[in-house]
C-alpha cells in the first residue's frame, strides 16, 4: 500500500496530525495504532481537564480521545486501531501485522508519535521480593476504569507529581486506603492545591525526602521499606498496593529500529524545531520527544509537524520517500543544536532548524551531518520556531525563582524568569532564535546563578 | 484444603515437577508403568528451574570424571536434538571466556586442558583483536579469550513443559498443587505381605506407590529424610540475582561473554536469552531461607558495577526485569544421583545450576539404575512423539511474523502484548494446553505475555481479561487435582 503520510501511534499527537494533514491537502493518511481503539493514554483517563489548550474546552480523556479520533476521520484519514507497526522494511516501508496480515506500507512522510510509558519497579531497580500487587499508573488505570476493579486494602504511591495525585485519586476510586504519596525529593512537584486537597479530602500525606528501599511479600505484597534519605532511618509500611508513577520514558522501539539517533536527555529521537528527526521526512511529535506531557501539547505538536510534512512534501520530488531506516536521500536540513547543563535534564526540540530566505520547506542543500550540521548556509536563512512558539525543558531540582540563561558561545541569547520544579515543564519562549547564529555552534540553556 | 481423589497405586511417584523431575517422567513414561508426576507448585518448572542463566552447557568446565561432567555431555546432545524436535528456542551463540586480569590470563591453558579432559575438544584461544572484532562492545582492557563454539541459550520455560506435555499425553498423572508432607514405607496388603512400596501423604490426600523418586530441588533433602534416605548431603541454597536488560540491548553482543572463574569469585556473565534480550549475572550468596527469591540492594549494584566494565553501554539500556534464583547446592562437588533397590526409592539431587543442560542425561542415567535396581521396564506399544511447542524466542518466526498463520486464524494477527509482541491466539492456545497456566505467571512463562519493557503499563487489562475467559473449573482449579491421564491439546 502506498500513502503520503504515516503516522504511527493514534494517541492525540498523531490523531491532531493526521486531522491537520488532511486539512492541508497533504494527501492519503494512514493511522495505524497497535491498540484496539485509537485515542492513546487519555481513553484511560477519566478525569477532566483535557482539551484546553487545544480545544479550548473541558472534557474528559476518554471524551477528549473520541473528538480527536473523529476528528482526523472525518478530515479524511484512515485510522485502523488493532495495527501493529513492527519494524521497517527499508526505502520507506513500514511493515504492518494486523488481523487481516501482514502489509508493506510505503510512505513519502513518517510520523512517529508512539508516546511514553512510565518506567515500571524493575527498571528503577528496587529490590525485594517480587509480588503481585505492584503497578505503574498506566496498568492501575486500566484495571480500575477498563476492567472495573477493586483494589481494596492499603496503597502506597511512589512519586509526588501530577500524576502520583492521579493515581491516588484513581486507588481512592477503587476502594483503597492510600497510605502516602512518597518522593526522594525535598517537596512535591505537584500544584499545591492538589496536595492541600489530597490530605484535605483523603487524608494522604506527601513524605518528602523518602525513598522506597525494600519490596516484601512472597506471594502478594505485604509492606515495603521506606527510608528517610537525610538520615537513613529506615521504617517498615504495611500495604497491599505499590504504584510507581511518573518517570516517564518514550517508547522509542521504532525509532531505534529505524536507526534514528537519540538526544541523550530525552531519550526520544532527536528533533529540530520543525518536529523533523534526522531521517529526512521521519518526524517525531508528541510524548515520544517530551516525557511526559499532557495530551493538549502533544496534540499542538502533532499540528506543529503536520504543518511541516505538508510543506516537506509540497517541496519535495513525489519519488524521494523518507529515509527510514537505511535509505538516506538528499542531503538534510541546517540545524544548530541545542544542549541543557545540569540541573537541567532536557530541552526539546533538540535543535534549530533554519530555513533558506523566503522558504518555509526543508532546505534543500546544507552539509550532510544528524542535527549537528553546520555552515555552507546562504545567508538571511530564517530559524523555525518551535511548537507553540517554545522550548520544553526539565530540571531535577526545585528553583521557584530561577533564571534560565541562553548561550551561543559567548554570546548570552536571552535570559528569561521561570519557576523549575522536578518532573515539571519548564517553559522556554523562542523569542532569541533570531539571534542565533547559523553558524555559530550549539545553543547552551543553563540555570544562571544570581 | 480438602483430600482429593486417592489415585490408583502408581508404579513410579516422582516428587518435583522441575525440569529435572518433569525429565524423569517423561523417560518413565516410555515404559509400561504408571507415572505420578507430583509438585507443591501449581505449575511446571517454578523452582530453581525457571529463574537462571539460561544456558545450554557444554560441561567444558565441569570437574572431570565427575558424574556431572558425564550427564551435562550427554544431556547437552540429548537436549539439542529434542530441542529442535519440539521446538524448543535455542540459540547457539558460542560463548567467549574473556580474561581482564593476569591471573585469568595464565588461567586459559588450564581451562583448555579441562575442557578436553570432559570430551570437549572445540575450545580455543583467540587473538584479543578478533575479541574486540567480534564483541565490538565490549569493555576496554580484556587480556585474551576463549572461545567455546557450541555452548547456546536455551529457553527454561519451554524445555519442563515440552517435557511435561509429553509425559502427560504418554499417560503421566500430572499432580499440581501437591505438596507431600510424610511418607511411610509399606504396602496396603495383608499382615503376610512383603512391606513393599511407600504411603505418601500429601496436601490433596495419600499416593501410593511402587517406587519413589525425589527430584525435590531445593527440598530434596528434607523429602530425602522423609523417604529414610541415607542422609548424604544437604541442600545449601545458593541465591543467584540476575539483571535482564531491553531487547534494544541486543545488538550489543553476539556471544555468551563468560567470566574466568578465580579462587576469589566464580564472576558474573552477559549473555543474550532466546527472547532476545541481555542478561548479566548472577551473584553468589549462601543463604538459609529456601523460599527467599529477593533481589537486594548490594547484589544489584554488584551486578551493574560488573555490567559496566565488560560492555559499559548495556548500562545505558532499560532494566526490563530483575529476578533472583535459587541453586540446590550441596556440600558435595557432584550430583547426588543414587537408587536405594531395597527400599525403591531414588534420589536425583544437589543438581546446582546444571539441571537445565544435563535433565535428559539425568533422567536417562536414573532409569537405567532403576531398571537395574529391579523396576521392570517393558517399553509401550506405539510411541509419542516430542510435542510441537509453540515458538516463543525472538531469532526464529512468531506468529505475529507469519502470513500463513494470520490467514488461517486472524487471533495471531492480533497483538495484545506490544513490547513482545504477543498475540491472542496464542494466549488462547497456551490456555488450552495439556499443561494450561495457572494464573499470570504462568501466562507469562508460555507466551511471554507482560514479560517485556512495560511490565504491564499497556497490555495489563487485556491479559488478565484474557484470563479470565477460562473455563469454570479451569487451569486454576486444576491446580491440586490431577491432569486427565492422555490429555490431548
Amino acid at each position: 500500500m502506498n500513502v503520503d503520510v504515516l503516522i504511527v501511534g493514534a494517541g492525540p499527537a498523531g490523531l491532531a496530525a493526521a486531522a491537520e494533514l488532511r486539512r492541508l491537502a497533504a494527501g492519503q493518511v494512514l493511522v495505524a495504532d497497535r491498540e484496539q481503539q485509537p485515542g492513546g493514554v487519555p481513553r484511560h483517563s477519566a478525569h477532566t481537564g483535557y482539551g484546553m489548550r487545544d480545544l479550548h474546552r473541558m472534557l474528559t480523556g476518554p471524551a477528549y480521545a473520541r473528538r480527536y479520533a473523529a476528528a482526523a476521520t472525518a478530515a479524511g484519514a484512515e485510522i485502523r486501531a488493532g495495527t501493529t507497526v513492527t519494524g521497517w522494511a527499508g526505502n520507506g516501508c513500514a511493515t504492518l501485522t494486523s488481523p487481516s496480515g501482514i502489509e508493506t506500507v510505503s510512505a513519502r512522510a513518517v510520523l512517529l508519535a508512539t508516546g511514553c510509558r512510565e518506567r515500571p519497579r524493575p527498571a528503577r531497580l528496587v529490590p525485594g521480593d517480587r509480588p503481585a500487587g505492584v503497578m505503574t499508573t498506566g496498568e492501575l488505570q486500566q484495571r480500575v476504569y477498563t476492567r472495573g476493579e477493586r483494589l481494596p486494602g492499603r496503597a502506597l504511591v511512589v512519586g509526588a507529581e501530577h500524576v502520583s495525585f492521579s493515581a491516588m485519586v484513581t486507588l481512592a476510586h477503587a476502594g483503597a486506603d492510600v497510605v502516602a504519596l512518597v518522593t526522594e525529593l525535598p517537596r512535591q512537584q505537584s500544584y499545591a492545591a492538589f496536595a492541600l486537597a489530597a490530605l484535605a479530602r483523603w487524608r494522604v500525606p506527601v513524605w518528602t525526602s523518602t525513598a522506597l528501599r525494600w519490596v516484601d511479600g512472597r506471594d502478594r505484597l505485604t509492606a515495603v521499606d521506606v527510608a528517610d534519605v537525610r538520615t537513613g532511618a529506615v521504617r517498615r509500611v504495611e500495604c497491599d498496593t505499590l504504584v510507581f508513577t511518573g518517570d516517564w520514558i518514550p517508547d522509542h522501539e521504532l525509532a531505534r529500529a529505524a536507526g534514528i539517533p537519540m538526544d541523550p536527555g530525552t531519550r526520544g529521537p532527536a528533533v529540530d524545531t520543525s518536529l523533523e528527526t534526522s531521517a529526512r521526512n521521519v518526524f517525531a511529535a508528541g510524548n515520544l520527544v517530551h516525557a511526559a506531557e499532557i495530551a493538549d501539547v502533544a496534540a499542538l505538536d502533532g499540528i506543529h509537524a503536520a504543518r511541516h510534512i505538508a510543506a516537506a512534501l509540497r517541496g519535495r520530488d513525489p519519488a524521494t520517500g523518507p529515509d527510514t531506516p537505511d535509505h538516506a536521500s538528499g542531503p538534510p536540513a541546517h540545524r544548530v543544536p541545542l544542549a541543557v547543563e545540569p540541573p537541567l535534564t532536557w530541552i526539546s526540540p533538540n535543535a534549530i532548524r533554519f530555513v533558506a530566505p523566503g522558504g518555509t520547506d526543508p532546505l534543500g542543500a546544507a552539509p550532510a551531518s544528524p542535527l549537528d550540521a553546520g555552515s555552507a548556509l546562504p545567508s538571511g536563512a530564517t530559524p523555525v520556531p518551535p511548537p507553540c512558539g517554545r522550548f520544553l525543558l526539565r530540571s531535577q531540582v526545585f528553583q521557584h525563582r530561577a533564571t534560565l540563561e541562553v548561550r551561543q558561545g559567548d554570546r548570552v541569547l536571552t535570559r528569561q524568569r521561570a519557576r523549575v520544579i522536578p518532573g515539571r515543564p519548564v517553559h522556554l519562549a523562542a523569542g532569541w532564535l533570531a539571534r542565533v547564529r547559523p553558524s555559530g555552534g550549539p545553543v547552551l540553556v543553563a540555570l544562571a546563578h544570581g | 484444603m480438602t483430600a482429593g481423589p486417592d489415585p490408583e497405586p502408581a508404579d513410579v511417584v516422582v516428587i518435583g515437577a522441575g525440569v529435572v523431575g518433569a525429565a524423569i517422567a517423561r523417560e518413565l513414561s516410555k515404559y509400561q508403568l504408571t507415572v505420578i508426576l507430583a509438585d507443591a507448585a501449581n505449575d511446571v518448572g517454578t523452582g530453581t528451574t525457571k529463574a537462571n542463566t539460561a544456558i545450554l552447557h557444554t560441561g567444558f568446565d565441569a570437574v572431570p570424571g565427575s558424574l556431572e561432567s558425564r550427564l551435562l555431555r550427554r544431556g547437552n546432545a540429548l537436549l539439542t536434538d529434542y530441542a529442535r524436535r519440539a521446538g524448543i528456542p535455542v540459540e547457539r551463540t558460542g560463548a567467549l571466556l574473556v580474561a581482564w586480569t593476569a591471573e585469568q590470563e595464565r588461567a586459559l591453558p588450564s581451562i583448555t586442558e579441562r575442557a578436553a579432559k570432559n570430551g570437549y575438544g572445540a575450545v580455543r584461544q583467540i587473538p584479543v583483536a578478533e575479541l574486540y572484532q567480534r564483541e565490538p562492545h565490549l569493555g576496554p582492557g580484556a587480556l585474551a579469550a576463549l572461545e567455546i563454539p557450541d555452548e547456546s541459550v536455551i529457553c527454561p520455560w519451554t524445555t519442563p513443559l515440552a517435557y511435561a506435555t509429553e509425559a502427560v499425553r504418554a499417560g503421566v498423572r500430572l499432580m499440581l498443587g501437591t505438596r507431600v508432607t510424610g511418607a511411610e514405607a509399606g504396602g496396603r496388603g495383608g499382615q503376610g505381605e512383603a512391606r513393599t512400596g511407600h504411603l505418601l501423604s500429601t496436601t490433596v490426600g495419600t499416593l501410593r506407590a511402587q517406587w519413589v523418586v525425589n527430584a525435590a530441588g531445593l527440598h530434596s533433602d528434607r523429602v530425602d529424610a522423609m523417604l529414610g534416605g541415607d542422609g548424604g548431603f544437604t541442600i545449601r541454597p545458593r541465591r543467584g540475582e540476575l539483571i535482564v536488560f531491553d531487547k534494544l540491548a541486543r545488538p550489543l553482543l553476539s556471544s555468551i561473554l563468560l567470566p574466568v572463574p578465580t579462587a576469589q569469585s566464580k564472576g558474573v556473565l552477559v549473555a543474550p536469552t532466546v527472547y532476545g534480550n541481555v542478561l548479566l549475572g548472577p551473584t553468589a550468596q549462601d543463604i538459609d531461607d529456601r523460599g527467599d527469591t529477593a533481589t537486594t540492594a548490594d547484589g544489584l549494584a554488584s551486578l551493574t558495577k560488573a555490567g559496566r566494565k565488560i560492555l559499559p553501554q548495556l548500562l545505558d539500556e532499560e532494566v526490563t526485569a530483575t529476578y533472583a534464583g535459587l541453586r540446590a547446592a550441596t556440600e558435595h562437588r557432584d550430583y547426588q544421583i543414587r537408587v536405594d533397590a531395597t527400599r525403591r526409592y531414588a534420589c536425583a539431587a544437589g543438581i546446582r545450576s546444571t539441571g537445565l543442560s544435563a535433565s535428559l542425561g539425568i533422567a536417562e542415567h536414573l532409569t537405567e539404575l532403576m531398571g537395574a535396581a529391579g523396576l521392570p521396564l517393558r517399553p509401550r506399544n506405539g510411541s509419542v512423539a516430542p510435542p510441537h511447542m509453540p515458538y516463543i524466542g525472538q531469532a526464529g518466526t512468531r506468529p505475529y511474523q507469519n502470513a500463513a498463520m494470520i490467514a488461517a486464524d486472524p487471533d495471531y494477527g492480533r497483538i495484545v502484548c506490544h513490547c513482545e509482541r504477543v498475540t491472542r491466539g496464542e494466549i488462547r492456545d497456551a490456555l488450552a494446553s495439556t499443561v494450561p497456566p495457572a494464573d499470570l505467571d504462568g501466562l507469562r512463562r508460555r507466551t511471554r505475555a507482560q514479560n517485556g519493557r512495560c511490565q504491564g503499563f499497556y497490555c495489563a487489562a487485556t491479559v488478565a481479561a484474557l484470563m479470565a475467559e477460562l473455563p469454570p473449573g479451569g487451569p486454576a482449579a486444576a491446580a491440586g487435582q490431577q491432569v486427565a491421564a492422555g490429555q490431548k491439546a
